[in-house]
Parts: structure tokens; sequence; C-alpha cells
């Protein structure tokens, strides 16, 4: 009885200390492929709304407002599937290790974009953002055919070399 | 001032009570998860109830269903005042893939009132912890709204519209 009990004691005082510091210190590691909060870049996001077309929870939506486009991102509901950063063209979302997303107040997991749509000089109408103009000398599409004097803010540069 | 009203509200130990309202029961083992040893919610003195007239805070997990709505207000109703509600889970916290679902209301918040979000799917037993900790003060919430704007420059915005009219 006494021995067992002797037995039982050593093997608990043996054990070391197992319970992590949290939060008060570092917690376990996050894996590699975690999927957290999202993050938008809106120097890349071109606004194309593909992001909006495969969010199985239809938390990013898009409104067109004139002169800009406003995607909001409701994220209390996120499934964090990172579908959204999957199809993304310009790699704009990405998936962060960010976990610690408690709060008291829900909006605190809302974000707003606000993206500049650029107007046609013919006949007037918003057509396309900023970002996605400034991706045509780069990517190799023709210049001054579809997009007929669109204005081109930013510096871009006019002619447009070939291969380029 | 939340901090201040919390810690003046539960000087001592939080006991909980946990319900599943029609969750995966994903964040029912991260809750479980919590409470072993090797994360030890009990060093905050959070215990585990089982009766709701026992307990100080309510953790809710799943969007709620139409059958489980009224056994919830009913819970919330029993559980004596002052009492804290947290939603785990984004199921709880906005209704997840089934906000629109016919047979669920889609976040807690749409029946009972809740103090503290923990979104995650489900959420890691830290990010539980820190929504605990954040609760009881011990540490600052890290997320807030973010608006993003990418307008040029106000120089850059020549107005279209107005040669057109010329």
């Amino acid at each position: 009885m006494i021995v067992s009990k002797l037995k039982e004691a050593k093997i608990c005082f043996s054990n070391l200390r197992v319970t992590l510091p949290y939060p008060f210190g570092p917690g376990a590691e996050v894996g590699e492929g975690f999927r957290g909060k999202l993050k938008v870049d809106a120097e890349k996001c071109v606004g194309c709304g593909g992001c909006a077309n495969v969010c199985p929870s239809r938390l990013i939506r898009f409104y067109d407002d004139g002169e800009q486009t406003r995607m909001e991102f409701i994220l209390d509901r996120c499934t964090y599937c990172g579908r959204c950063a999957e199809v993304c063209p310009e790699n704009a979302i990405t998936m962060t290790q960010t976990f610690e997303t408690a709060t008291n107040d829900k909006t605190d997991l809302y974000i707003e974009q606000e993206l500049y749509m650029l107007t046609c000089k013919r006949c007037g109408r918003c057509f396309e953002t900023n970002n996605a103009i400034d991706r045509i000398p780069t990517q190799r599409m023709r210049r001054g055919r579809n997009f007929v004097g669109a204005s081109m803010p930013h510096g871009a540069p006019e002619g447009g070399e070939p291969g380029k | 001032m939340i901090k201040r009203w919390t810690q003046k509200a539960f000087p001592k130990s939080l006991w909980v009570y946990h319900t599943n309202c029609a969750a995966c029961n994903g964040c029912d083992i991260e809750i479980i998860n919590v409470l072993t040893p090797y994360y030890d919610a009990e060093r905050f003195g959070i215990k585990l109830v089982g009766s709701p007239r026992h307990a100080d805070v309510l953790l809710v997990t799943g969007g709620v269903s139409r059958q489980i709505a009224p056994a919830l207000r009913r819970l919330y109703a029993a559980t004596p005042n002052p009492k804290l509600v947290f939603a785990i889970g984004s199921c709880a916290c906005g209704g997840d893939v089934f906000y629109d679902s016919y047979a669920m209301y889609g976040g807690v918040d749409k029946v009972i009132p809740v103090n503290f979000y923990v979104s995650g799917c489900p959420p890691r037993p830290e990010a539980i912890l820190y929504g605990v900790a954040v609760a009881l003060g011990l540490a600052p919430k890290k997320v807030a709204k973010e608006i993003i704007r990418d307008f040029p420059e106000a120089a850059d915005i020549d107005v279209p519209m107005l040669e057109l009219h010329k």
C-alpha cells in the first residue's frame, strides 16, 4: 500500500510542469499552415470580386458607389477556410497567423475597404479600379484599345513600352 | 471601464456553464481543451459547473437553431445576475456558413445579449483563454475595426465628367 503510494508520488514528482504560461507568456506554437484572421492589402486589390464569389459564408460584400468600390469584410462569421486567399489573382488577401480575436464588440472584426474607380474619358462612366489600370503596362495587356483614354494617375508611363 | 466593472462584479472566481446550441462539437472540444492541465484555466479560478443557477458565465457555442432558442432564453433567465455571456466560435458570433439558414438564428446575439465574442472555426484554446483574459482585464484586446481607403492624391483626380459636358 505505502510502497505503491510512494511509487505514485515518484511518478508525479518526476514529471515536469506542463502548463503553458499563456496569456502571460508564450503559448503553444502556431503551425505552419495555420489560417488566422485575413488581411487585405488595398495597394494590390483590383476589386475583381473573386473572393466574394467563393466565400462560403458570404461575408465579403461589394458595393458600387459611383466613383468608389466599397468592400466589407464581416469577419465575425469567417470560417477561416482560406478560399479567398486562394483565388485572389493579385494575392491581396492573405491569411495571417493572428488568432487572438476576442473582443467585446463585434464591429472590431469588420474590415472596410474603399477602392477608387477610374472613369472613362469618352463616356464618363466608372469602369475599373485604379489598381487594375496600374497593372496594364506590367501585364502585357493591350493599351489604348480596350481602355480608350483612361486617365492614368500615379504617373504611369503613357507610352507603355512593348514587352514590359 | 469594462475592466473595472468586471473586476467589481466578479471579485472571485468565474464559474462557467457550457452550453451547446447546435454546434458541431468542435468548439466544445476546444473548451474542454482549455480546462486540461496543459492550458489550465483553473489558474484564473474558472470552474465548470453543472447548473446555470451556479454559474456566472455562460459559454455558448453554435449558431442557435430554432429548436434550442427557447431553451437558451430559459437558460439565460435561470442564470443569476451579474452574468457574462461568451459567444465562442464563428457560429456563435455571426452564424458562420449558416448565417442565413431557415433553421438557424445565426448568432447568439440575436437571441440573448452577448458580452464577449471569440471568433474562430474552431477557436484555438489560446484564443478562448485570451478571451477570458480580456474579460478579466488581464490582457488588452488586439483587434480593431479597419477602414482602408485606396484613394490617389487629390491632385491626381481629374474630373472627366466636366470635360464631357463642355
